[in-house]
């Protein structure tokens, strides 16, 4: 605020009760759901006041979803996947930063335009990568003969299979090779100034030191920054596990696990009507991790965002 | 303690050349200050000794060794930053025995020689805080501290004063060329600002777009300026320069007045200057009147300014009272004048 008047203030605060209303009211309206028999439910109008049933519906939803095991599952993920990212972003950025080879500006374009490539649209060639990780290296070595070759010097045939499906792996490395924390680490590391980087050299540090004991514990705000993003990222994924895992009993997560709940219309179990309190109750357990992150860490995550001084 | 020696040293920067063939040799224990306006290759020079800059041409030595391609940390060189470059996250004493710890040298050992460090510099109540917990002398002391603790064989400075208020920058100055005499490790020191130059250097050298100008102590150039460049740099306020044209071999003419100057043995009428400074122009009589355009009162003296030949001229009067007068007479003492060539810039006579 510039100028701080009476109605300035008045008006600033209506827009934010607008803004938390918004955000505010469908939440409202999951809870309330997540405490109604099926009956009331589904008798209109829509209440709004909470009924007596939440911890009901909790248990059954708990139960039906088998949350207990997909919940880890959710959070092996997304751990994985903020983990992964924050290293092989910092590490990423710390190359195209500090050092000076031919082709780091290349390098830097092609990190940059898997920006531009989510996951949702080369979802088919990953799937076919995640089917066997080594098919492009297979390709590779097929195109140029050498197969071929092998085959008929030795008689046995080259065939690289190392599948993703159904594993933790392949749930989190397709999710992990992006370029959103290697641009964050990139914008901070270019904040810090040359003179830092000399100090250390005229101290006897070498590169790797220099990266451990100065640019890391420099960054821990943007860490946890990136960790808070990552984590929320990964814990809604919805199309990424649904495709890769098709034993969902050992491997689906949370979020996909909510579709258990819902039979959908016209099912072939029949015309059940959907559940949508069990539902709501299951959507309640499944956004309370992510919103204890948020909570936890939502102090160094604005520092993180906005941190010039330091 | 160790000698620093360097052998014709250019550096370039793709095409763009910064530093010309400068050549030096610094004795041990000596204090070396580099001085040049901002921009003439002084940094680059420091940090080409310190082996933050690779040498594109020329040899640098350290104690009778070749180091062009050593690491900085093999050279035996510690160095102060302008903007003191201490590590944000580390407190006072982390900052300062970094190093060591790089080293390998035992958290016991290292907190010893941190104390003594800290105590010398004056900072012993401060080793837990954190670089942003401190006032810009005591970051300054830090920096200082952080290059004494591998007790190194040359401290390197770049400009380690620009960033203190005038009253902090003569305190730490005098602090730095004590600790010099205590340490008696070789220094070079880089700096834009010639008071501090002349105030702290055994040996200076003055240098104008990546050429050593001028190598000698601070006496022996203010006194005998080899150039133009020099002459116009060193002194506050500055020489007073002015075009003339050589009458003689041992007289010059300033808008008709002829003055004698010692011998220059320049053939008639080529172009030459005329160097004086303020402080030692004869007033009161002579054959020059100078009208006054204002006049800038330092208390202790005067410096009246007004034009000479269509040049800025000032007069420095001591302990000059009373209303400024309009017009001052004043005349050129043979002694006290500088003599260069108007084209090569070079010093004539002596
Ligand atoms: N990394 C660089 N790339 C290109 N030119 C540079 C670089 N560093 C310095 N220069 C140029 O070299 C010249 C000398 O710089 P520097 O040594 O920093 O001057 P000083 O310290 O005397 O002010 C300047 O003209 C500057 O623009
Ligand atoms: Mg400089």
């Amino acid at each position: 605020m510039i100028e701080k008047t009476p109605l300035l203030n008045a008006l600033t605060h209506a827009i934010l009760l607008c803004g938390l209303a918004v955000a505010f009211v469908p939440m409202w309206l999951v809870f309330v759901a997540a405490t109604l028999t099926l009956t009331e439910i589904n008798t209109p109008p829509i209440s709004i006041i909470p009924g007596s049933h939440l911890w009901e519906n909790l248990a059954e939803a708990w139960h039906r979803a088998d949350l207990g095991a997909k919940l880890i599952n959710s959070l092996i993920m997304s751990v994985a996947v903020a983990g992964g990212k924050i290293i092989l972003s910092s590490v990423t950025a710390f190359g195209i930063v500090f050092f000076r080879f031919p082709g780091r500006m290349l390098a830097f374009w092609l990190i940059f335009i898997t920006l531009m490539l989510p996951l949702e649209v080369r979802i088919v060639p990953t799937y076919a990568v995640a089917a066997n990780a080594l098919s492009p290296y297979q390709a590779i070595l097929d195109t140029i003969g050498f197969t071929t070759l092998w085959a008929s010097l030795t008689g046995a045939t080259i065939a690289l299979d190392w599948n993703l499906l159904n594993s933790y792996t392949g749930l989190v490395l397709p999710l992990v090779a992006t370029a959103t924390g290697t641009f964050l680490y990139r914008q901070f590391f270019l904040t810090i100034p040359d003179e830092l980087f000399e100090a250390s050299r005229m101290d006897g540090a070498g590169p790797v030191r220099f990266f451990r004991e100065i640019l890391i514990p420099l960054s821990n705000t943007n860490m946890i920054a990136l960790f808070t993003i990552m984590f929320l990222y990964a814990w809604n994924q919805y199309l990424w596990p649904l495709l890769i895992t098709t034993d969902r009993v050992h491997f689906g997560t949370a979020v996909t696990a909510l579709r258990a709940l819902i039979p959908a219309m016209g099912d072939s179990t029949g015309g059940d009507v959907p559940n949508w309190n069990v539902a709501m109750a299951g959507c309640l357990i499944v956004i309370t991790p992510p919103l204890i992150v948020v909570a936890a860490l939502q102090r160094f995550f604005i520092r993180g965002l906005i941190a010039t001084d330091k | 303690m160790a000698t620093i020696s360097l052998r014709a040293v250019e550096k370039f920067y793709g095409k763009t050349q910064v530093t010309h063939g400068v050549s030096l040799e610094i004795p041990s224990g000596e204090f070396v200050v580099i001085l040049g306006p901002s921009g003439c290759g002084k940094s680059t020079l420091l940090r080409m000794i310190a082996g933050l800059e690779s040498i594109s041409k020329g040899e640098i030595a350290i104690a009778g060794k070749v180091v062009n391609d050593l690491e900085p940390r093999a050279r035996g060189c510690a160095m102060v930053f302008q903007n003191y470059a201490l590590y944000p996250h580390m407190t006072v004493a982390e900052n300062i025995g970094y190093a060591l710890k790089v080293a390998g040298i035992s958290k016991a050992e290292r907190a010893t020689r941190i104390a003594k460090v800290a105590e010398t510099i004056g900072l012993a109540d401060y080793l837990n805080r954190k670089p942003a917990q401190l006032s810009g002398g005591q970051r300054q002391r830090v920096a200082m501290g952080r290059a004494m603790i591998r007790e190194p064989e040359v401290f390197l400075f770049d400009e380690p004063l620009s960033n203190l208020d005038a009253k902090l920058r003569v305190q730490m100055r005098i602090e730095i060329r004590k600790l010099h005499n205590r340490l008696g490790a070789t220094s070079v020191f880089v700096t834009h600002d010639q008071i501090e130059a002349m105030t702290l250097a055994d040996r200076l050298v003055v240098m104008n777009a990546g050429r050593a100008e001028q190598v000698g102590s601070p006496a022996e150039i203010y006194r005998k300026p080899s150039s133009l460049f020099v002459a116009g740099f060193i002194g506050s306020p500055p020489m007073n320069l002015i075009p003339c044209e050589a009458k003689g071999s041992d007289t010059v003419t300033i808008e008709g007045h002829d003055i004698i100057t010692g011998p220059h043995h320049q053939g008639q009428g080529t172009k030459l200057v005329l160097g004086i400074r303020p402080e030692d122009v004869t007033i009161g009589t002579g054959d020059f009147t100078l009208s006054v355009e204002f006049c800038e009162e330092l208390g202790a003296a005067r410096l009246y300014h007004g034009k000479l030949a269509q040049e800025t001229f000032i007069l420095q009067v001591a302990g000059a009272q009373g209303p400024v007068p309009e017009h001052i007479a004043f005349s050129l003492p043979q002694a006290a004048i500088h003599l260069f060539d108007a084209r090569s810039g070079l010093r004539l006579g002596d």
